[in-house]
């Protein structure tokens, strides 16, 4: 059985320390939230210029004027502070962000990493993922391991145009975890979802990996 | 001294709008638009604008407008998603874009403002940002050269305002704005409450009045959700949930 969306979420959440501040992007990683472990304290930042991101409003006390980052509305806590998109992207670039968690269109064994443009068919933008995946400490990918047609997303060599070089530390799939050596440019499989052999990870993975399970 | 506060947008816009200009326009998705300006503009009909904005509004809103109106020549943003009209635009070459990561957008305009005509970042390295500009190594690491944006003319929104051009925004209706307040050679500010001199705290100003040439009170705020999100209220019968009442 490989991982549902929520499952993944859930594994990303173990990443988390008390104390962090986490950047998490749209789709997936925003499900992040739902898992923090009671008793921990993670910080929540929007790049559009909000830390301390609160749950969703209840019905009826939407805001426009406090929205997420996916242009969700949101709410304030009584820690949270509003500022502006370049002291936003201060945070960001001058690595005070501790862990962002970032959905992904194809990940390479030495950690590269494309989400944000199929040339020819989508033109939406990168937004901040270039910043993202530049500034801050700690980068992990969650995706889908192979998309519907079967085809590896995790590649030696990225196809799509990239969104960053070896920036990646961690790779959390529907079927495996891979953990990524930056500097070596090596990956290691570290951990497979319940059912899922290492068989399986070989093969719907094209790129190369040593098994540290 | 001539004052800064205007009656309306469309006055407001009088002697400072020309064609070809290059225009900044605060705002996150359809949060802290200047959408009396926006509209003003598009009554205007001021053509061949490259537009500097983190996105292009949405189906009928913000800029979508202008793009819709045939007013915008290139745009240059960080994020043209949710937008149908500015893909099919882009894709059948009637639109020049260029995409910027959107801290780097931010920070250009921040440096367009502070007088630094350039600055080096570790951002998009390594991808197609990067092409064509220079690179140097800074204690190990390649950062790539991105240079500063200024504008023509800057329309922003703000929550309150003075007569001086003091402005305090909105919790995450500010985003853009104060940045781009500071890189034109004209900015105009719409707020949603305009108040006399001394009702704001001088400690609390976000935009102090330096920055903006022209202030005018808002009317008609729209201000569209793009993705209503909720939660279920607790059950109202017990202490069992806790938290929230």
């Amino acid at each position: 059985m490989a991982w549902t969306r929520e499952e993944m979420a859930a594994r990303a959440a173990k990443e988390l320390k008390d104390g962090y501040y986490v950047n998490l992007g749209i789709g997936i990683p925003t499900l992040v939230a739902n898992y923090i472990p009671k008793g921990m304290t993670v910080t929540l930042q929007s790049e559009n210029g909000m830390l301390g991101i609160g749950p969703f409003p209840y019905e009826g006390e939407e805001d426009p004027d406090l929205i997420n980052a996916g242009k969700q509305t949101v709410t304030a806590l009584s820690t949270s502070s509003f500022f502006s998109s370049a002291d936003s992207f201060a945070m960001i670039r001058g690595g005070h962000i501790d862990m962002a968690v970032l959905g992904a269109m194809e990940v390479s064994q030495t950690g590269d990493i494309a989400n944000w443009t199929i040339p020819g068919k989508m033109v939406k933008g990168m937004g901040g993922a270039m910043d993202l995946v530049a500034g801050v400490k700690r980068v992990i990918a969650v995706m889908e391991h192979a998309n519907k047609a079967g085809k590896s997303k995790i590649l030696k060599t990225c196809t799509l145009p990239l969104t960053g070089s070896r920036c990646i530390d961690l790779v959390i799939t529907d079927l495996c975890v891979f953990e990524i050596d930056r500097k070596q440019g090596a990956m290691r499989l570290i951990e497979l979802a319940p059912g899922v052999s290492i068989d399986d990870v070989k093969a719907k993975t094209e790129a190369e990996f040593v098994t540290a399970l | 001294m001539v004052g800064k506060v205007y009656g309306d947008a469309p006055s407001a816009l009088a002697g400072v709008v020309f064609d070809g200009m290059t225009l900044m326009s605060g705002g996150f998705g359809l949060s802290g638009n200047a959408e009396n300006l926006v509209t003003a503009l598009k009554e205007n009909g001021v053509k061949n604008l490259t537009v500097i904005s983190n996105n292009c509004g949405a189906d009928g809103f913000g800029l979508w407008v202008l793009l819709n109106n045939g007013q915008i020549k290139k745009m240059i943003s960080s994020y043209v998603g949710e937008n149908k009209l500015f893909e099919s635009l882009y894709l059948s070459g009637q639109l020049e874009l260029e995409l910027n990561p959107q801290g780097t957008l931010a920070e250009r305009i921040r440096a367009g403002g502070a007088g630094i005509p350039a600055f080096y970042t570790k951002t998009g390295v390594g991808t197609v940002v990067a092409e064509g500009k220079p690179t140097e190594m800074f204690d190990g690491e390649t950062y790539v050269r991105e240079t500063w944006l200024r504008a023509d003319l800057a329309v922003v929104k703000a929550w309150k305002g003075d007569h001086e051009g003091n402005l305090v925004y909105r919790k995450t209706a500010r985003n853009f704005n104060p940045n781009m307040a500071t890189a034109a050679k004209v900015t105009i500010a719409e707020v949603e409450e305009l108040v006399p001199n001394g009702s704001l705290d001088p400690d609390q100003i976000h935009t102090p009045g330096i920055f903006v040439n022209r202030i005018l009170q808002g009317t008609n705020y729209a201000k569209r959700i793009e993705f209503r999100t909720t939660r279920p209220r607790p059950a109202m019968d017990g202490a069992a949930t806790g938290g929230e009442v």
